[in-house]
């Protein structure tokens, strides 16, 4: 009797599984139509940034459609989502990087301390010193480990003497977590270090013109576990003093680093939440299945 | 069911297989911890002291499963990192094998009690009761072991529901117990082996109702364990 039973279960099991894969295609059918709203709660209760109804273009096709959400002071936001949903042009929006694009065009308002950061008034130059970037590659100057930091902070007259600039480089190598393994070469080319040891040099170099948001656009990628651990490591100490928001590819690092979690499809943001939520209980469909590695 | 699961969806193939080798192994040792308790009923109710030992020697076949699906599970933690549903799915199975794995101790104590009964010929219009009780238990296990096939909230629901009916059930063979063995002290002894069985049974009914409490949290990703029925009803609501 009992054995019957174990196969009466396993039979219950797999035709409730058949039956999961019909409902399954119409719910992802009538979810796709549903991304139009958010869901979750995309505004932060003390923002530094505010993104409202962003529309992004490149030529004719749209890239993003319609985001809203704010970057909390003292947070770190993980953009998240697979290749192409637009988290990358979201980020770049924010510092305006993509005024580099001759045809991309952003719609909405965005705001860094309530100032519209596309106003005609906003240098970029100005905005980019304060709302940093680090890229996925590790892109130092052909100039020495000094020079590199200490380029911003030249740029934007932040020093006044030797002394001063001295002093910039070396806290912003120190907060950086790099100063120790560097401090007997700081003349020689930041291209000499090694991956990891090169991002923190830019993340240092970010730092020097003491910005108020740094914007990581998956920033440890490119290096192995130890290096990653240690820009990780850092990320959680910048956050004290600056917003963050970090795009990246890994779900692992997303959930180690972020307070709250934002996930994007095809240029929509479909559900962002506290990262303990996402991560075991996402709301919509197409976080679960991009989470957890199902074809959705 | 409120949310699909859809164990078979990964683009990994062999995670798949893996899950649903973890779910059909969790069902596995749910019959043969349901097989457990039928024959310990069996065993007391018929003073079939064969089955009886059969009953109280086989546990180690629900402890060895035990530990065969805690290894798996560690190792799709460590291997795959699950997320989201798969993570609670993991969750779930690991504390539903520790609550299978009492009910098959509490099944070895049901034999070994039906032993040392059989032996000390008693024979009780208790018995009525313990097999009324018995068939209650060993039908809340079963939906129990039914709703996580069918990863089904709602039947979940109704078979934590039922466990209140088991223990009132509990409470009034123990007040029968009692009121014999005041009345005839040299009961005592068979009387106090009589309600170890029904403790024992009480105890495999809040088990199977843990397990249903995972199932909520697997499907749904509430948390409904320790909270009072008003509370509940708005939670589920």
């Amino acid at each position: 009797m009992v054995e019957t039973d174990i196969n009466m279960r396993t039979e219950l099991m797999e035709s409730t599984q058949v039956q999961s894969v019909d409902r399954s295609d119409t719910k992802v059918a009538d979810m796709k139509q549903q991304v139009n709203a958010t869901i979750g709660e995309p505004f932060a209760k003390d923002p530094k940034m505010q993104a409202r109804q962003v529309n992004v273009y490149y030529g004719n096709k749209q890239a993003i459609f319609n985001v809203s959400l704010d970057l909390g002071k003292n947070e770190v936001v993980a953009l998240i989502g697979p290749s192409g949903c637009g988290k990358s042009t979201f980020l770049r929006c924010m510092n305006r990087m993509n005024d580099t694009i001759p045809i991309c065009r952003v719609e909405g308002n965005i705001t860094l301390d309530s100032e519209d950061i596309y106003a005609d008034a906003m240098d970029p130059v100005l905005l980019r010193a304060r709302v940093g970037m680090v890229f996925q590659k590790p892109n130092p100057f052909p100039k020495s480990i000094y020079d590199n930091v200490a380029y911003g902070a030249r740029l934007h007259g932040l020093a006044f003497n030797k002394a001063e600039l001295d002093e910039i480089v070396i806290t912003s190598l120190q907060k950086a977590g790099l100063f120790d393994e560097v401090k007997d070469r700081l003349h020689e080319p930041g291209t000499g270090l090694s991956g990891g040891q090169q991002q923190r040099l830019c993340i240092a170099r970010t730092i020097a013109v003491s910005p108020e948001v740094i914007l990581m656009d998956e920033p440890a990628s490119a290096l192995d576990p130890i290096a990653t651990a240690i820009i990780e490591e850092l990320i959680d100490e910048l956050r004290q003093n600056y917003t963050i928001a970090i795009v990246t590819h890994s779900m692992q690092q997303a959930a180690r680093v972020s307070q709250r979690t934002a996930y994007f499809h095809l240029g929509k943001l479909v559900e962002i939440g506290e990262t303990n939520q996402i991560f075991t209980n996402p709301k919509h469909e197409l976080t679960e299945n991009y989470i957890t590695g199902r074809f959705g | 069911m409120d949310k699909d699961l859809h164990l078979a969806h990964h683009i990994s193939r062999r995670f798949n297989a893996e899950l649903e080798e973890l779910r059909s192994d969790v069902l596995a040792m749910g019959g043969l911890v349901e097989k457990q308790l039928a024959d310990g009923l069996v065993a007391l109710t018929t003073s079939d002291t064969e089955i009886a030992e059969q009953v109280a020697t086989s546990d180690y076949k629900v402890n060895s499963m035990e530990v065969a699906i805690d290894e798996k599970c560690n190792q799709i933690l460590a291997r795959r990192q699950p997320a989201a549903s798969d993570l609670r799915l993991v969750v779930t199975i690991i504390k539903t094998i520790t609550d299978l794995e009492r009910i098959g101790d509490e099944a070895e104590k049901l034999g070994q009690l039906a032993v040392q009964i059989t032996d000390a010929n008693v024979s009780y219009s208790q018995f009525v009761e313990i097999r009324h009780l018995g068939d209650h238990v060993k039908s809340m296990l079963h939906d129990c072991l039914d709703a996580f096939a069918r990863m089904d909230v709602a039947d979940a629901m109704r078979t934590i529901e039922a466990d209140k009916k088991i223990n009132e059930e509990f409470e009034s063979i123990m007040r029968q117990l009692i009121t014999r063995m005041m009345e005839d002290p040299r009961e005592i002894k068979n009387a106090l082996r009589v309600s170890w069985c029904a403790r024992a049974l009480e105890r495999i009914g809040d088990h199977s109702s843990n397990i249903c409490e995972y199932i909520v949290y697997l499907v749904e990703g509430k948390n409904i364990r320790h909270i009072s029925d008003v509370k509940l009803s708005q939670e589920m609501a």
